[in-house]
């Protein structure tokens, strides 16, 4: 398959085309990357949403209400939803889209779930390319929701211009983990699930983490209260993402995160390529070979690392870097 | 990189019964695969978008309610309007006389109450390769 045609049909609004090429990126096929080069070209139009938060605070039902709300404001909606990948099976169960199906069969918006796979902090490695592909492909809003696991979804600032971290009332634990993680990387806070007991004194332990901060450059991030499922409290959490886009609008302002978004992206592809490049220079059975001379502690791992990567690099000093 | 089976796990109309789907779609996971799980009640016109969007190697139905005999079909009919390649599938309760009907119409096979777990998974991996 030629990649560099599916990108033209992207880029012309082809669905079926911009699935494909995703999975063609997520697996890590060869020979992509002049496609997402005119992916590239075609993109950078769409506004990036990311939504985080612990397993189950209500990510996504409240991704489907902001994707409601766009949706009546007459633009069209591409959703990537990351579900974690079972590190001993490497298989997944993609549950995100249980709670958008009314959006399932609307032409106007793009749902595309995701397998956590190698990824560690709360994304895909390949999320960011996902995104670019359903931004040629004409979406003009963009959600991504993290893997809900703990403290360490940070990837999504990599990719959002807005980073909603999402809470729920309960125990004091929840707001400790924001404190241990997730307080650098939230631009706007809510506490979901308001219906619930507790949900007002969450939101003042949040509030007064974030005044413990002096110098929020600009934007100090709003703490708010919703409920997704009770419709409630959304048009303020649409109104701050509005109001938070339009001051990441100013260049002085998102250089920074532009530039560190830009470092993370280019040393992903780096790692990635590599990393494909250098375990296709050995063959399953020599790979092999060394995986059980390692296991039976007759190698070190740092010799067998550099006999794969010499056979790719021939001439590298791979004891500087290995 | 392996190539990863992706399996879209869909309930259509209006049966309530999703022990089987969520059997099934904790089997093809075990076994490796990326299971999208669609939740109850979807029209042909859902699970056939969602299929798309997701690029999913299988389509798997589930129906106890007795409406496959107007969903199933009707879902084939929009795989084969949108020129998917996808393996198609369905369990559930479904009587014996209305399997040929079924299968005509392009489901690639049809599991009953007691199927093994293994069977399936089995079904499905040697269908769609050794991608996983
Ligand atoms: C448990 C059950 C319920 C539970 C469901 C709980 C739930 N969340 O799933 C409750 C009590 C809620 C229920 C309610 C009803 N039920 Co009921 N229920 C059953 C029962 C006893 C078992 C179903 C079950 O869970 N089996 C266990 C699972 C693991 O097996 P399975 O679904 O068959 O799946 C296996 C295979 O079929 C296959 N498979 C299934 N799907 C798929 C998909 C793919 C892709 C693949 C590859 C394989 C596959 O693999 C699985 C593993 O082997 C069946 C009778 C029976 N013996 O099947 C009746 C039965 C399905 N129910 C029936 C009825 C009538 C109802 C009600 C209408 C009753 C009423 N009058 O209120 C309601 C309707 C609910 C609704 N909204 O749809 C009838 C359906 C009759 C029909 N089709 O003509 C049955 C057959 C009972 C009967 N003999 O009359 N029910
Ligand atoms: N009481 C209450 N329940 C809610 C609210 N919003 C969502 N829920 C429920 O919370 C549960 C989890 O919601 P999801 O949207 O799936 O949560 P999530 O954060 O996406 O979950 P993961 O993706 O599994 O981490 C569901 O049962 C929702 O119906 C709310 O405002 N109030
Ligand atoms: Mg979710």
């Amino acid at each position: 398959m030629n990649y560099t045609t599916l990108a033209r049909s992207i880029i012309r609004g082809d669905r079926k085309a911009a699935a494909r090429l995703i999975s063609v990126v997520e697996d890590e096929e060869e020979g992509y990357g002049e496609a997402m080069d005119m992916i590239f070209s075609a993109s950078g139009r769409a506004g990036v949403l990311g939504i985080t938060g612990a397993p189950g605070v209500g990510k996504s039902t409240l991704v489907f209400e902001l994707a409601k709300g766009f949706r009546k404001e007459g633009k069209s909606v591409g959703i990537v939803a990351v579900d974690p990948t079972s590190p001993l099976t490497g298989g997944a169960i993609l549950g995100d889209r249980i709670r958008m199906s009314e959006l399932s069969s609307d032409p106007g918006v793009f749902i595309r779930s995701m397998g956590s796979r190698g990824g560690t902090g709360g994304l895909s490695l390949q999320a960011s390319a996902t995104v670019r592909i359903l931004d040629a492909l004409g979406c003009e809003e963009i959600i991504v929701e993290t893997v809900g696991a703990g403290q360490t979804q940070v990837d999504i600032m990599g990719l959002a211009d807005t980073v909603v971290v999402v809470t729920m009332p309960g125990s004091g634990d929840e707001v400790q983990s924001i404190k241990a993680g997730l307080l650098e990387i939230a631009d706007i806070y809510v506490v979901n699930k308001m219906d619930l007991p507790g949900s007002m004194s969450t939101a003042a332990d949040l509030r007064a983490m974030i005044d413990l901060v002096e110098d929020w450059k600009g934007w100090k991030p709003p703490v708010l209260l919703a409920s997704a499922s009770g419709a409630r409290g959304l048009e303020e959490v649409a109104g701050s993402i509005r109001r938070h886009r339009e001051w990441f609008s100013d260049p002085e302002a998102h250089m920074e995160r532009r530039a560190s978004q830009a470092r993370k992206e280019i040393y992903d592809i780096i790692a990635s390529g590599i990393l494909r490049a250098i375990s296709s220079a050995v063959t399953d059975e020599e790979m092999g070979e060394l995986v059980r001379l390692v296991a039976e502690r007759k190698m070190s791992p740092y010799d067998a690392a550099r006999k794969v990567a010499g056979s790719a690099l021939p001439g590298a000093d791979l004891y500087k870097a290995l | 990189m392996a190539r990863k089976i992706r399996v879209l796990i869909a309930k259509p109309g209006l049966d309530g019964h999703d022990r089987g789907a969520k059997v099934v779609a904790r089997a093809l996971r075990d076994a490796g695969m990326e299971v999208i799980y669609t939740g109850l009640h979807q029209s042909p016109e859902q699970i056939v978008q969602t299929a798309l969007q997701e690029d999913v190697d299988a389509i798997g139905l589930s129906s106890l309610s007795g409406s496959h005999d107007v969903l199933f079909p009707r879902v084939m009919e929009l795989v084969r309007k949108n020129r998917m390649k996808v393996l198609v599938t369905a369990g559930g309760i479904i009587p014996e006389e209305d399997v040929p009907a079924l299968r005509k119409c392009g489901i690639a096979a049809v599991f009953g109450p007691g199927t093994s777990i293994e069977e399936i998974v089995k079904f499905h991996k040697d269908r769609l390769g050794r991608r996983s």
